[in-house]
């Protein structure tokens, strides 16, 4: 069943296009990456979905958003987490570095309504990331990279997501963490997760990923599964080093 | 010498519990927004103004209501009536001067100038309401004075030291313990990924107005029952002594807006008490100046970093 579906977006900063009329679309229980080099419009695409303000995000001016068979183009960026349940998982992390570990998981529980599944998801979210059960009670700006890359994963998962989308969740992991990271992943996928993922890295990114699309200056050059577009010559030329 | 002190501080406390309850109000803004909020001390202004009719009101003074109410019972009115109205001008302010520029990605600099125009609109509004004439805070409760030594002190001054320390250990809890205090400083520290956790940011801002401006509110009361002559200008000095303060205590921080104001109130009387009364601001911002030569952040104050 089509999930997300985004059709001949065009947004802009200001009078700069930054997406020239992309389409893509996302099943449920998939992983589709989003690939391509810094600049091609791969984390506007996932603000623009999130709804996020300007300046953070453009402004729509053709094409639409659907989620479930629903436009969402009018709907406000909590809406998009508290009613439709897409969580992003930003570039850089974000968490908040003045709360404990414990208050960052908490917060994102802040809209939901469902009480009873919350301990549920707190097991979840430690038994995936059992570091973090460990640094509950620290400040998180005294984790590591790697660990506030887990508590941002964490933070969406409180959030009662069904629908995943992460901004470059391997950026300044090293190569064991970055492993970890996307294993766990893998795992949430499994149980049911739909996942939208943006990497640097094509090569990991699509041994993980069911499909993908790969952008450049804010159009989409190629989509396929992720076997045709690992044999794509194009792809293994510009992103897989030849 | 000792009772002199003792005396000293007392006053001390009583002004640097009303420089700390505006301090908070700038503070919480602050934290939340990066906003400086240069109509807080107007806000209080217009606290005690409306505290002024609310009492007056209950007194008898217009047709609307023609009993007079006994003074306790006008005060026990008074008070959360004026928090709520002054709240409700605090967000009004927020809701029609500061929330627009955001929507259109105003520079912070526009916003602030903002707020000085609203400030000097509030006075100017109250001046051509009102006229210039000033108005003369009713008595509400009989003043009582406890003498122990060569020490006296007022029931009123007691429950306005005493009110400032409930405000902040409550205050305190709320920002600690509850979510949407949990929310403010999430905002304070990142808020682009505030609404990424399902929450509107919007609501957390008109909480954080509505808390400080409710503060200013209850400040407006107890300096109106202190010093009992409103004018439309009264919010100017204050307002801006307790925003030094909020700086001098760390703006952001709550502890630093009572340490501030506290500070403040302690150095103004300390200096009254060795040195001529017209040497008192002078000495007063001199050291506060230092403080913050000392510790650019202020007390409570940390340098911001992110981690990348």
């Amino acid at each position: 069943m089509k999930l997300l579906e985004i059709d001949h977006l065009e947004v802009a900063y200001g009078s700069i296009r930054a997406l020239h009329g992309i389409s893509l679309e996302v099943d449920e229980g998939e992983i589709v990456t989003l690939i391509g080099a810094n600049g091609a419009g791969k984390t506007t695409t996932l603000h623009t979905i999130s709804r996020l303000p300007p300046p953070e995000a453009p402004r729509l001016t053709a094409g639409d958003i659907r989620y479930r068979g629903q436009s969402i183009v009018g709907v406000e960026p909590h809406d998009i987490v508290r009613r439709l349940h897409i969580a992003l998982v930003p570039e850089g992390r974000h968490i908040f570095g003045n709360l404990t570990v414990q208050e960052n998981l908490k917060l994102a529980t802040y809209a939901r309504r469902d009480d009873d599944r919350r301990p549920a998801d707190y097991d979840r979210v430690f038994d995936l990331f059992p570091r973090l059960a460990e640094r509950r009670r620290q400040r998180s700006e005294s984790l590591s990279g790697g660990e506030q890359q887990m508590l941002a994963v964490g933070r969406a998962l409180m959030s009662g997501c069904t629908f995943l989308m992460l901004d470059e969740p391997s950026m300044g992991l090293a190569p064991l963490l970055m492993y970890d990271m996307f294993r766990a992943l893998k795992k949430l996928n499994r149980a049911g997760m739909t996942i939208l993922l943006i990497e640097q890295n094509a090569h990991v990114a699509l041994q993980f990923a069911h499909r993908g699309y790969l952008m450049d200056t804010g159009a989409i050059v190629r989509a396929g599964t992720s076997a045709e577009l690992l044999a794509d010559p194009l792809i293994h030329q510009a992103y897989l080093g030849g | 010498m000792f009772d002199t002190l003792l005396q000293n501080l007392i006053n001390a406390m009583q002004w640097g519990s009303f420089y700390s309850l505006i301090a908070l109000g700038y503070t919480l803004v602050y934290g939340v927004l990066l906003l400086i909020n240069f109509a807080h001390g107007d806000i209080v202004m217009v606290g005690s103004y409306i505290a002024f009719f609310v009492a007056t009101l209950f007194l008898g003074h217009y047709d609307l209501f023609p009993v007079a109410l006994p003074g306790p019972l006008v005060l026990a009115l008074t008070v959360p009536l004026t928090m709520i109205l002054t709240a409700l001008v605090g967000v009004t302010l927020e809701r029609i001067a500061y929330r627009p520029l955001r929507r259109k990605g105003a520079h912070r600099l526009y916003v602030v100038i903002t707020a000085l125009m609203c400030g000097l609109i509030l006075e100017n509004g109250n001046l051509a309401l009102l006229g210039a004439s000033r108005k003369k805070f009713p008595e509400l409760v009989d003043k009582v004075i406890y003498t122990a030594g060569g020490v006296s002190v007022t029931n009123l001054k007691i429950a306005v030291i005493l009110t400032a320390v409930l405000v902040f250990v409550g205050l305190h809890l709320i920002v600690t313990k509850t979510r949407m205090g949990m929310a403010m400083r999430a905002i304070s520290y990142d808020k682009f990924a505030v609404p990424l956790m399902g929450i509107p940011i919007d609501t957390v801002i008109v909480f954080t107005f509505v808390l400080g401006s409710s503060m200013a509110g209850l400040a407006g009361i107890l300096f109106a029952l202190s010093y009992p002559i409103l004018d439309p200008y009264m919010g100017l000095s204050i307002g801006w002594k307790a925003f030094i303060a909020a700086v001098v205590g760390g703006i952001g921080d709550i502890r630093g807006a009572f340490a501030g104001g506290f500070i403040l109130g302690f150095v103004e009387i300390m200096v009254v008490a060795f040195f001529p009364s017209t040497y008192r601001d002078l000495f007063a911002f001199t050291i506060l100046l230092i403080i913050l030569t000392l510790r650019p952040t202020g007390l409570f104050g940390v340098p911001k970093t992110t981690k990348v």
